[in-house]
């Protein structure tokens, strides 16, 4: 194991063991206690749990979990950009059926393998969101009816 | 024989459709690598909501049968296995392919999946009433350890690490806690309004099996797998029957092992797949052919895969306790139509529980016919590339999370878990005993709650919970299986170094 993956293991069980003790402390403070009742019985072992996990990597004594390489890091950062926008912006203040055409376009772009330079690449990536688009509208707005947020288009 | 008497339901118009769809579609879906069965049940789970309970559970039960069968598409024709349960049969399905045994193998595999997977659901509805009847002597501390077991035999079983599979099941605990108490009305770990009424499993679960996937297929880059489809030629289905009958040693064996692995919960069909690969290769008098693209490898591993479908349902119709995270997607479509798996499921619902057990009956048949069909069409999707993958799927789970109750909370929910749950699995934590726990925390919780009240008002909480041979039974299984896999990974530990382990890891991701 590199110095690499260990030190991210510190830094990710140091979250959780976090979390699991600011949630122990959450149930054991707060009132009223009868509702905390199971929240502290699982939070207790939480918090033990994630203290024991951080102790086993700052000792360096992890063994499961290659952690994220900064090759893998590199290629899934434009794709996470582009996903995070879309749902936590994109989708609602867009709309959802632009919001997804534009993620689906993005996305078929940054990672389809066919060539950049190619005007038939393009030609493809615009009909098959094309094509995504319509199953999609087909789903959900005519079979299921789902009244998604308003289009800012239309 | 009341499976018997609803049998005709299956066969409605409607009814028929849905389980033809479901199979064909999921055939498609299971060979694509990457969609497993459990996140291609969960994207599913939207399209049910206007569908009558049993329809909904017809589609998602044909889904989930022959995403398992057509993970073997992809493993014969091009050697990527589309779910984890098809590892096996790789192994022997490729080399026939590529020695022009490829429809073959298909054949091969397609009938003893069906076999196995009839064996399998048969299981399930001679046992499933049985074990229904027994399960209504439960009491709240009963149902208490069986919720508590449910995750820790997952998260024990499932994870490569006891202290994390464990921690795994603790969050899913906590996650279902947040939102309003049941009896005091009192706000609960409230940080976001997103989540003021609690965490709605539907969404949870689609980005938690969905969203890792994505971003995993975004790590890939702009690389394609580039693997050639292999072409088939035609094979008549005869022989391969014949086949089928003159292998049923390992028939038999994969069926069995199949069947007895789907009923021990937190164990899967990888796990199935292989440990039938191997018994079957154990006792063949051709043990050395097995890897050269012997046909009793793939009867063995594929039977024994669709074998352990049905059994891995006893425990979520009878106890409400999935056994497996599919199993667990499965009672998230079942809730959504108010209904409740359990002891009474058989009495309040039967119509709902018998339709559903016997499509997946007759849903075994119609994948061994469309499998051999479908096969062609199904191993050109696995060869889609992983961006358009990767888009599809966002999509799907941002439009089917919306639509559960078409509010935006739960896409950012979905969104916010299935983001965190990459990077726990990046650090060894696992999806399935926090789905566990999400699911089973209001099951362990309210019967907490209720078997406490009982004790203080008769013989104590001690008394109550940790007394009685039912209680014992329970909590000595949950010892159990927490003290054999800390044994296990210590022996793993003694017998492997650092590197091992690490080439490990990198070889199952």
């Amino acid at each position: 194991m590199t110095d690499l993956p260990r030190s991210q293991h510190i830094v990710a069980s140091g979250l959780v063991a976090a979390i699991g003790i600011a949630i122990a402390w959450v149930s054991f403070t707060q009132e009223p206690a009868q509702a905390f009742v199971f929240p502290r019985l699982i939070s207790s072992i939480f918090a033990v749990l994630a203290v024991w996990t951080f102790g086993k990597a700052l000792m360096g004594k992890t063994k499961v979990g290659n952690g994220i390489s900064a090759a893998s890091m590199r290629k899934m950062l434009p794709g996470l950009i582009v996903a995070i926008v879309y749902v936590f912006w994109a989708a609602k203040f867009l709309g959802f059926y632009t919001a997804t055409a534009i993620a689906f376009f993005v996305l078929l772009s940054l990672y389809d393998p066919a060539p950049h330079t190619a005007a038939k690449s393009w030609i493809k990536r615009i009909a098959i969101t094309a094509g995504f688009m319509a199953v999609m509208y087909g789903l959900f707005a005519l079979l299921l009816n789902v009244f998604t947020p308003r289009e800012i288009l239309f | 024989m009341d499976f018997l008497f609803y049998m005709g339901d299956v066969f409605s118009p409607i009814n028929f459709g849905l389980l033809m769809l479901g199979t064909i579609g999921g055939l498609i879906l299971g060979a694509t690598p990457g969609l497993s069965p459990t996140m291609a049940v969960a994207l599913l789970i939207p399209f049910t909501f206007q569908l009558e309970p049993q329809q909904g559970l017809i589609l998602l039960g044909a889904a989930y049968t022959s995403t398992v069968a057509g993970g073997a598409v992809s493993a014969i024709l091009l050697k990527i296995p589309g779910a984890p349960a098809n590892i096996a049969t790789t192994l022997d399905g490729h080399t026939m392919a590529l020695k022009g045994e490829g429809a073959k193998a298909l054949q091969l595999s397609f009938l003893a999946s069906a076999i196995g997977g009839v064996f399998g659901v048969l299981l399930l509805i001679f046992l499933t009433p049985v074990l229904a009847q027994w399960a209504l002597a439960f009491g709240p501390s009963h149902l208490f350890w069986l919720a508590i077991l449910g995750v820790t035999v997952i998260g024990t079983l499932d994870s490569s690490s006891v202290v994390k599979g464990l921690l795994s099941g603790c969050i899913g605990l906590w996650l279902a806690t947040i939102g309003f108490d049941d009896i005091m009305g009192a706000q609960r770990f409230i940080f976001h309004p997103a989540v003021s009424g609690g965490i709605n499993v539907i969404p949870a679960l689609i980005g938690l099996f969905a969203i890792p996937q994505v971003i995993t297929m975004f790590t890939k880059g702009r690389s394609s797998d580039d693997a050639e489809v292999i072409g088939v030629k035609k094979h008549p289905i005869r022989l391969a029957v014949l086949e089928v009958l003159k292998r049923r040693t390992a028939l038999a064996i994969g069926t069995i092992t199949g069947s007895v692995i789907g009923l021990i919960p937190g164990v899967g069909g990888q796990i199935a797949g292989l440990v039938a690969y191997d018994q079957s290769r154990k006792a063949s008098r051709e043990s050395a052919k097995f890897g050269t693209g012997h046909s009793e490898g793939v009867i063995a591993a594929e039977s024994a895969n669709n074998a352990m479908v049905g059994p891995s349902l006893v425990p979520l119709l009878t106890l409400s306790i999935p056994g497996s995270p599919t199993a667990a997607v499965l009672l998230g479509g079942l809730l959504i139509h108010g209904i409740f798996p359990g002891p009474d499921l058989f009495m309040n619902y039967p119509q709902v529980a018998w339709t559903f057990i016997d499509s997946m009956l007759i849903g075994q048949i119609l994948m061994c016919i469309f499998g051999l069909y479908v096969a062609g069409l199904a191993a050109s999707v696995a060869r889609v590339p992983h961006g358009v993958m990767a888009a599809v799927v966002l999509g799907l789970a941002v439009f089917g999370s919306y639509s559960v109750q078409n509010s935006m909370g739960d896409v950012y929910v979905m969104a916010s878990l299935g983001l965190a749950m990459y990077f726990l699995e990046r650090f060894g934590f696992s999806a399935a005993p926090l789905v566990l726990g999400l699911i089973l925390g209001p099951i362990a919780e309210a019967n907490f709650i209720q078997g406490s009240m009982i004790a203080d008002a008769t013989i104590g909480k001690t008394a109550y919970f940790f007394t009685g041979w039912l209680n014992w039974l329970l909590i000595g299984i949950v010892l159990a299986s927490v003290g054999y896999s800390i044994w296990m990974e210590l022996m793993h530990r003694r017998y492997t170094t650092k590197d091992d382990a690490v080439a490990k890891e990198e070889a199952l991701s």
